[in-house]
């Protein structure tokens, strides 16, 4: 897709460790198409992260980066330290899981988001503070202009992450990079959090990433998933495609493992046995493959490529992949 | 009280109230709690953060001194046994937390951690104290001769809890408390060790407290489910059954919330907006009333009380459901 707003390719994440080498991203192709959502979808430790910190050329010091990261025209991995921070705040913007990342403790709410409108678009402060009670209301804070004056401590941790957002919102980015948005939040909250995001995206034609463990999180909300283990997107589908037809058993296995409102209390649940590999072990063969139940063949000795069978969007790495159901 | 769970119930706590004081404010944690779990049964605890689920587990096992009210166990209020009666007492209850790394002390070899609850309660002898602790870390999946001399820091957090589960079953206990088990786990672990624990008390017969946020995990394990809402129950009953037929405002609101993964459910838009407000000055009459669709006058002026709703399901609500 090379009309893409941003787009990833062959991108490989190394850091050192005591341990050795530990390849958090392995050769990751994504994109992502203005007014579009997508969905990273992993466990821990599988490399979602530090893709999005790879995105956003926020990497840790002694991380190494390869390949490209296109955005809107241009490789982002070629950029000055200057010309980045500038992109961060206007065109390209994060919320993190704990809003306390992006939010000063010591600022009010009102100041951190007058000088971050003020530092990139071209508005005097009484339009400033304007636009920054119009977003703190848009993300659903009640009495915004009072809030101004509040510390982030003196809020709870939804209206926080609500406040998060109006900062990441406030220059009308292009993209919006959410990592785990809600993982920190209630049931309750969370959907809040997601309908507001949501309805930012579409409102204001931006694309979207979020990033999150939760498989029920980016099922109604987003228009692809990728799915990473190990360092490596394992699945890539259109939404509804994908949680059609899951092809890579890890991808199924995952949703089988989770618990489901509409099974009986003491059903054993189908777990997938073992854990993820020792990300400075990397294994020969597929990742997957110890903890997999349709592991056969060269599955323990050769690494499969994420490619396309049916449809050219749905791509997979398995040599074994679930069968595409009769009728479905 | 009317929450009969079983004739003779294994673990009764009645009007229990606990409290914190922070900088001179009261924190209403847990307001006025009656239970019942019968033997053999799984209770689930949900409720979002900070509504008082973990104060209620530690009030529970006397790790935290009640205001008011009675924990009975076995027929014994607790919160008046003193001394050995009460360590007497507290072997056969147990307690599993959500952090298990935090929760196993680093310096010490696993063997040793599993076998503490029976030095503390007095096992004299190495031989069934070893013999013990392999029985345990056998029934949790671990291989006793591998992990018993190594140290937690080597076990990923899925290890680190059957650990701690293992440890918490040295002693032989009856009853057993999960304070959000596998809140820190993957999906991927997660499974497992919701497995285990089912295995666990269907062999060492186990009656549980389980508690969590997550309402899909906590119906996996649960005979019966507690809903508690800012220090307070609002609706209890069978697993099935409330998750089907809620009768309380907020049930149903959860249950709505619960990301459904599945895109051919479109997320309902229809929560509303508002967060729990503060336990240091709770609202009059129902506590949920700042957030609830059907409140009125009535909600503000009067504590509604839990009632029967239906066949063993119980909801403290003024216009319930049903
Ligand atoms: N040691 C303490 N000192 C003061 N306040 C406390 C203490 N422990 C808990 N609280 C407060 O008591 C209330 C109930 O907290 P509790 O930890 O029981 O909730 P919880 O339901 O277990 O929440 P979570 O889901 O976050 O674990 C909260 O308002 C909390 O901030
Ligand atoms: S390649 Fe083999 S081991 Fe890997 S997911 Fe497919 S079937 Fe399983
Ligand atoms: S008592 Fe009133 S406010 Fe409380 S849940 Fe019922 S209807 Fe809502
Ligand atoms: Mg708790």
């Amino acid at each position: 897709m090379s009309s893409a707003l941003l787009s990833v390719e062959n991108a490989v994440v190394d850091l050192p460790t005591p341990r050795g080498n530990l390849r958090a991203v392995d050769h990751v192709d994504l994109a992502v198409g203005a007014g579009r959502t997508l969905g990273i979808v992993g466990e821990s430790g599988c490399g979602k992260t530090m893709l999005s910190r790879a995105v956003l050329q926020l990497l840790p010091k002694k991380a190494r980066l390869s390949g490209r990261v296109m955005f809107d025209g241009q490789d982002l991995t070629t950029l000055s330290a200057e010309k980045l921070r500038k992109l961060r705040g206007r065109s390209l913007a994060v919320v993190f899981q704990d809003p306390m990342t992006s939010l000063n403790p010591v600022l009010t709410i009102g100041t951190q988001l007058i000088e971050t409108i003020q530092e990139h678009l071209e508005l005097d402060l009484a339009e400033a503070r304007q636009r920054s009670i119009e977003l703190l209301a848009a993300v659903g804070i009640p009495a915004p202009e009072q809030r101004l004056a509040q510390y982030p401590h003196q809020l709870s941790g939804g209206m926080r992450q609500r406040v998060a957002i109006a900062v990441a919102l406030s220059c009308e980015p292009k993209l919006l990079i959410a990592d785990e948005p809600t993982t920190a939040l209630d049931v309750t909250i969370q959907a809040q959090i997601l309908d507001l995001l949501a309805r930012e995206q579409q409102r204001r034609h931006m694309a979207m990433i979020i990033i999150t463990h939760d498989l029920g999180v980016v099922a109604g909300r987003t228009d692809e998933v990728a799915v990473m283990y190990a360092g490596r997107v394992v699945e890539r589908a259109p939404t509804p495609a994908l949680f059609k037809q899951m092809r890579m058993p890890y991808t199924e296995a995952l949703l089988a493992a989770l618990p489901k409102l509409d099974v009986a209390p003491h059903t054993p649940l189908p777990a997938i046995s073992g854990r993820p590999p020792d990300p400075t072990r990397p294994l020969k063969g597929c990742s997957f493959s110890p903890r997999c139940r349709y592991s056969a063949g060269r599955c323990a000795f050769e690494k499969p490529q994420l490619c396309s069978a049916e449809t050219p969007e749905h791509l997979y790495a398995c040599f074994h992949p679930i069968a595409a159901r009769v009728g479905a | 009280m009317m929450l009969q769970a079983a004739p003779n119930p294994l673990m009764k706590v009645e009007n229990l109230v606990v409290e914190y004081s922070v900088g001179g404010k009261t924190i209403h944690a847990v307001s006025d709690v009656s239970l019942e779990i019968a033997r053999g049964e799984t209770l689930g605890l949900v409720g979002e953060s900070g509504c008082g689920k973990s104060t209620l587990g530690r009030a529970v096992l006397q790790l935290r001194q009640a205001v008011s009210g009675k924990v009975l166990f076995d027929g014994h209020d607790l919160t008046t046994l003193k001394g050995e009666a009460l360590r007497q007492m507290r072997r056969r209850v147990q307690l599993i937390f959500q952090d298990p790394i935090a929760s196993l002390n680093p310096r010490r070899r696993i063997g040793d951690i599993v076998a503490e609850p029976l030095v503390i309660a007095g096992v004299k002898d190495p031989d069934e104290r070893r013999r013990r602790v392999a029985e345990v870390l056998s029934a949790v999946g671990l291989d006793p001769t591998l992990v018993s001399g190594r140290l937690p820091h080597e076990f990923s957090g899925g290890q680190c809890q059957r650990i701690c589960i293992a440890r918490s079953l040295v002693l032989n206990p009856e009853f057993v408390i999960c304070d959000e088990p596998v809140s820190a786990l993957d999906v991927s672990i997660r499974a497992q060790i919701l497995n285990l624990l089912e295995e666990m008390k269907a062999r060492y017969g186990l009656t549980l407290l389980f508690i969590a946020h997550d309402l899909a995990v906590v119906k996996a394990v649960s005979d019966r489910v507690a809903v508690m809402y800012l220090g307070r129950l609002c609706e209890v009953g069978p697993s099935e059954q409330l998750f089907a037929r809620p009768a309380h405002p907020y049930t149903a609101l959860l249950i709505e919330a619960i990301p459904v993964p599945d895109p051919d459910v479109r997320p309902t838009q229809s929560v509303p907006v508002g967060e729990p407000p503060s336990p240091i000055a709770p609202p009059s009459g129902c506590r949920f009333r700042t957030r609830c669709p059907r409140a009125d006058a009535r909600c503000a002026s009067e504590v509604p009380e839990l009632r029967l709703v239906a066949t063993g399901q119980f909801a403290a609500c003024h216009h319930p459901l049903i």
